[in-house]
């Protein structure tokens, strides 16, 4: 095993373990969606056959605004006792610990979609008219295009005055073509009316495009002095 | 160098007062929409300035990840802060032609949702140097305008997919211009991009000024300096110690 494989496995075995014992950020983003989807609810009529075209976008921004909660505690752990120091000026790839990073918050993640999904069928009483199975490549690539992106903002808003502001802030504009494939390719298997090829391809292309430059661009984050 | 800046300030200020009075005076009326599309030669002009900004703020952005230079940095400052104004010129001129003319202020199309994408992309990177205030800021500001300008045509393509799809009845591209027409905006195209550039070289100018005062307190603050002339100030440090 080279030394890269290591520190992502140790790195990642670490946060999971971590997250399994506390269970502080899949619990306040899985009450954070329920919340969305509850007030929602007041401002349309959820369980009208319109509102197929409103729920892809409603889902997307509930699983954007909760994944901010575990992006902004991801290298929040990191600053305690200097560990973002050490991990500077030690030999290890930056990459390394970025790749962990970003699988971790991936995983955490799709376990909150997985558990939300459930909810949102019940209380939007929805149903694909279009291709099903499209929604797992399609929830795949969207949810690696937001993590990768925030956890590299992330990791640049820790060097910022108020850092859990300015997350949003750097995420939210860039990922503004992300979110945009991610809630037309939903809605487009809602309703069945399109196709959502197009917005899989962009997304994939997304998803290529910035994980090659985050990886490109990370250490000089982790060295920014 | 000095006196370059007021010669130029002055001939950029007649320049573009000539493009105005050719856009407001000189232009014919155009047939259907009448002189509210007079500004056309105030709004496209901005919008080409404020391109040409952004693309400055990425070469020099890269320019500063490769040399670290921090003369390129300034320069990434100095552009991307001045094509922001121009960039709000664009949105803000748009829908004061758009409300006469389409009857509507606004419209989600490709080419106005994009232009909206881009400013709050450098809304952000504006607030990203704000909020950070050390020595890390320009590589953070680099990074972010390199991601931002891999965003923009992706946004693009995303946009002008989504609108074919769901065709808007507005905005009628094509069509020919007159060539007297064409002779002004050209002109209006030179004027404003003088204007942004000579704008762009003054906010240059201050931010390496800025940056040489503040190294200067820094020094002094760290050298705990007191000035040699100043007897009074000495005396005062001098009582401050006992």
């Amino acid at each position: 095993m080279t030394s890269f494989q290591s520190i992502t496995l140790a790195t990642l075995t670490k946060d999971i373990r971590l997250e399994w014992r506390s269970k502080d950020a899949l619990n306040s983003m899985l009450f954070f969606s329920l919340l969305v989807v509850v007030i929602f609810s007041f401002s349309f009529d959820p369980v009208a056959e319109e509102s197929r075209h409103i729920v892809g976008g409603l889902i997307w921004v509930a699983f954007l605004f909760a994944a901010i909660v575990a992006l902004n505690q991801t290298w929040a752990r990191e600053l305690r006792n200097q560990v973002l120091d050490a991990y500077r000026v030690s030999p290890a790839p930056a990459n390394g610990l970025f790749l962990a990073k970003v699988l971790g918050n991936f995983i955490f993640v799709s376990v909150l979609e997985a558990l939300m999904t459930p909810l949102f069928i019940v209380f939007y009483n929805l149903r694909a008219l279009g291709p099903a199975w499209q929604l797992i490549p399609l929830a795949i690539l969207g949810t690696w295009a937001l993590v990768v992106n925030g956890t590299f903002f992330a990791a640049m808003s820790l060097r910022t005055r108020s850092r859990e502001i300015m997350l949003p802030l750097l995420l939210f504009p860039i990922s503004i073509p992300a979110l945009m494939g991610m809630v037309q390719a939903t809605t487009a298997i809602l309703t069945g009316e399109n196709s959502a090829r197009f917005w899989i391809v962009l997304l994939l292309t997304y998803d290529v495009v910035f994980t090659t430059a985050c990886v490109a661009l990370f250490e000089a984050i982790l060295h920014a002095e | 160098m000095k006196r370059a800046f007021p010669i130029l300030a002055v001939l950029t200020t007649g320049f573009v007062l000539y493009g105005f009075y050719l856009g407001l005076f000189v232009a014919p009326t155009e047939r259907t929409m009448g002189d509210v599309q007079r500004i056309f030669y105030f709004h496209a002009p901005s919008g080409w300035t404020a391109f040409c900004l952004f693309f400055v703020n990425l070469i020099a952005s890269v320019a500063y990840l490769v040399r670290r230079n921090l003369k390129a940095d300034a320069l990434a400052v100095a552009s991307a802060e001045v094509g922001v104004v121009f960039c709000t010129v664009v949105l803000v001129t748009g829908p004061l032609w758009a409300r006469p003319v389409w009857g509507i202020w606004w419209t989600w199309d490709l080419r106005l949702t994009s232009t909206l994408v881009l400013w709050l992309i450098y809304v952000s990177y504006l607030m990203l140097r704000r909020l950070t205030n050390n020595a890390q800021t320009p590589v953070l500001a680099a990074v972010l305008a390199i991601f931002g300008a891999l965003d923009v045509p992706l946004v693009y393509f995303s946009i002008w997919f989504f609108r074919t799809q769901h065709p808007q009845p507005v905005i009628g591209g094509g069509g020919s211009l007159d060539p007297r027409m064409l002779h002004v905006f050209l002109i209006n195209v030179c004027a404003f991009s003088c204007l942004g550039a000579l704008i762009c070289w003054a906010r240059y100018r201050v931010e390496l000024m800025h940056r040489e005062v503040e190294e200067a307190h820094a020094l002094e603050s760290l050298l705990d300096v007191v000035p040699k002339s100043e007897g009074e100030a000495k005396a005062a440090h001098r009582g401050s110690l006992q």
